[in-house]
């Protein structure tokens, strides 16, 4: 996985709530057995009109937001079906940082897996950020080291994160080759089962 | 000893390890898999050369892209390359899979709990977000992602941070004609779609006492459409005796021993929960859902709410958007909403007991004109077993379609939909947007409520429904 340290980008601001894994990924994209290339079937139908064009209202068709690598969003962000493969086309489409206010559990742990970082911020400093980035390019800076998110106008906020996490995700750790580090443990608590 | 909630005994008896700012890892007892959720997981297995940990631990069935008539000629080249890829890589790997001909097979959710897989005290993962509904059994259940699919292949645990717990405790008895998915969405409907997240739910309380085996699922299956990791019911003798004799569950003596472990599993008097919240069933009616969350829900003799009712910003906008999706307006009253189609399937209301119910509705009576309505029962077992009873006959008599089992029309990833701007009333557990088809509009309503739809061609209160006017 690559490792996020440090990520600069542009945002793309989706002011939704509860949006789900079906619209995420919709299922008829579910049926391939690979592992890449969802990013092309992101949002698909919002994103698309029923001709297969680009539908211009679709937020993520702005021109501001073309090259998002940072996409801002609403509660409970990523709930529904535990398909991980939302933060595959979340990533295979370019994202790297999500922002939030709250998101689903199963979403939120799939992102890390994928070398995405799910951000929750307060839903005030949220709304900020939308208005800031609404129908423009607006940059944002996010130090996973220290936690931080910038802009290039004075904003400023801090955020929580998990440590195990992090670690995960500054060094670009497999959670399967780490956890094979404790094969004698898990041993261990199998010979205690059969006895 | 420090009274205990059930869940913190079933993670206490998992806990491989627990060190300073890690998630704990835990030791997982069953791992279902099913074709959409599994490929890449064992590519990853191949890719690195790691093997499966505990075969023997995991069981495999395919149920999401099953077509519901022809199980023997499936046209979809895709989806026929993702069932075939779950077939050849249990046989790689040596792990058991009720397969498109097995008598065992089913929605996954249903044939854990038929065969006596689904046990008390177990922890139990999926690629699936409903695994929940094994939580039924007062089994810690719950539904990861693929990558989390092939660390349990390989290693048999998972990194999970302990989870906080909630009491939802459910007061009183239902009426009759209220149902255990009538409970279900009445408590997503008062607390919201998320006020479960990052908990685990324990089920309490008298009206969740009197339910059978079947329902309690019905009510853990829907734990995830209130955010939760997972809900549960601690088991009693209805638990015990819906398991004794089946195919996985241990026989005889081994059972007595068994139940005993079981019985010590139950919350005990005192425990503490992190949180609590309650709901009075007398105050339950029959549900409706006319949104695009599983919280979006009233009475049937409720109306579609407006925007303007919102408690908050956020909420002002999910019912906007909402409303808009579904083609409603503010006001409109639940009982002149009408329906083109009707499904009664899924695994929060597939089971023998659900498809009872929707036949005594069926039973002397006809589908509206113009309403396409079937029937999918969760497994091949259901499906025999209604046969058995003649409830096929029932439902084909009044103009249902009776097919065979799978996930069907409950996401549509088979050749199943709703054709764009039409609506459906659906016995399953989500009404997402697109979730039944692109441009589809969902009604999340009981087995009983979505028959009564079918034959009246739009929501009626399935308790007023006039008497069946079809001679038999
Ligand atoms: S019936 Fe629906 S919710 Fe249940 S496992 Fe199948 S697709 Fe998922």
């Amino acid at each position: 996985m690559e490792p996020l340290v440090k990520h600069v980008g542009n945002t793309a601001v989706l002011p939704r709530v509860n949006v789900d894994t079906d619209q995420i990924i919709p299922k008829q994209f579910l049926k391939r057995v690979e592992r890449s290339g969802f990013g092309q079937f992101l949002f698909f139908d919002w994103r698309f009109l029923a001709d297969g064009s680009d539908n211009p209202d679709f937020e993520l068709n702005q021109e501001s937001a073309k090259d998002a690598t940072v996409l801002i969003s609403d509660h409970n962000f990523g709930c529904g079906s535990s398909r991980e493969h939302a933060p595959w086309a979340l990533q295979d489409y370019g994202f790297r940082v999500v922002i939030a206010p709250s998101y689903a559990d199963i979403f939120y742990n799939n992102c890390f897996k994928n070398g995405i970082l799910p951000i929750k911020l307060e839903e005030k400093q949220v709304y900020t950020l939308m208005e800031k980035g609404k129908d423009k390019v607006y940059e944002l800076t996010v130090d996973l080291e220290t936690q931080k998110i910038t802009d290039n106008d004075g904003f400023e906020a801090g955020f929580e994160i998990d440590s195990y996490w992090k670690q995960m995700l500054l060094n670009g750790w497999d959670e399967i080759s780490l956890t094979l580090q404790y094969e004698d443990k898990i041993s261990d608590y199998e010979k205690k089962l059969s006895v | 000893m420090q009274p205990k909630t059930i869940i913190e005994k079933i993670w206490d008896n998992h806990t491989i390890l627990s060190e300073e700012g890690k998630p704990d890892l835990i030791y997982i007892d069953l791992h279902m898999v099913h074709e959409v959720t599994s490929p890449q997981a064992f590519e990853g297995l191949r890719l690195s050369g790691r093997a499966v940990r505990k075969p023997e631990l995991t069981f495999a069935t395919m149920d999401h892209n099953v077509p519901t008539d022809d199980r023997t000629n499936i046209k979809d080249a895709i989806a026929k390359t993702q069932m075939e890829t779950l077939s050849k890589n249990c046989k790689e790997f040596g792990i058991e899979i009720a397969d498109l001909d097995s008598p065992d097979n089913g929605i996954v959710h249903v044939i854990g709990p038929e065969l006596g897989l689904t046990q008390p005290g177990k922890t139990i993962v999926c690629g699936d977000s409903h695994t929940s509904t094994h939580g039924a059994f007062g089994a810690l259940a719950f539904g990861i992602g693929t990558s989390e699919v092939e660390h349990v292949l390989a290693t048999q645990s998972l990194w999970q941070s302990t989870p906080k717990t909630m009491e939802v405790k459910v007061n009183g008895r239902l009426a009759p004609g209220v149902t255990a998915k009538d409970i279900i969405l009445a408590i997503i409907a008062k607390h919201g779609v998320d006020f479960g997240t990052g908990y685990v739910l324990e089920y309490t309380g008298e009206a969740i006492r009197g339910l059978t085996m079947e329902e309690r699922m019905t009510i853990c299956n829907m734990s995830i459409e209130a955010g939760a990791r997972a809900g549960l019911i601690s088991p009693d003798q209805v638990t015990f005796d819906y398991l004794e004799g089946r195919e996985k569950v241990p026989q005889g003596e081994a059972f007595e021993e068994a139940v005993a472990e079981w019985k010590a599993l139950a919350t005990d008097e005192g425990a503490v929960y992190d949180a609590v919240v309650e709901i009075d069933s007398d105050d339950i009616e029959p549900m409706v859902t006319w949104g695009t969350n599983p919280s979006q829900g009233v009475g049937i003799h409720g109306t579609v709410p407006s925007p303007d009712d919102a408690k908050n910003e956020a909420d002002r906008k999910a019912i906007k958007q909402s409303l808009e999706y579904m083609d409603l307006t503010p006001g409109t009253k639940m009982t002149d909403i009408s329906v083109e189609h009707v499904f009664i399937g899924s695994c929060t209301n597939s089971r023998l007991s659900d498809l009872r119910a929707a036949a005594a509705v069926a039973k002397g009576r006809k589908v509206a004109e113009g309403v396409r309505a079937m029937v999918v029962p969760g497994s091949q077992k259901v499906k025999i077993a209604a046969e058995k009873e003649g409830l096929d006959n029932i439902f084909k008599e009044a103009g249902f379609d009776w097919r065979e089992s799978g996930c069907s029309m409950c996401l549509s990833m088979n050749p199943d939909f709703v054709p764009e701007g039409e609506r459906c009333a659906s016995t399953s557990n989500r009404n997402f947007e697109g979730r039944q088809g692109k441009g589809a509009r969902t009604h999340l309503v009981s087995p009983a409520m979505a028959a009564a739809a079918a034959v009246a061609g739009k929501f009626v209160d399935v308790r007023t429904l006039e008497e069946p006017s079809v001679s038999k």
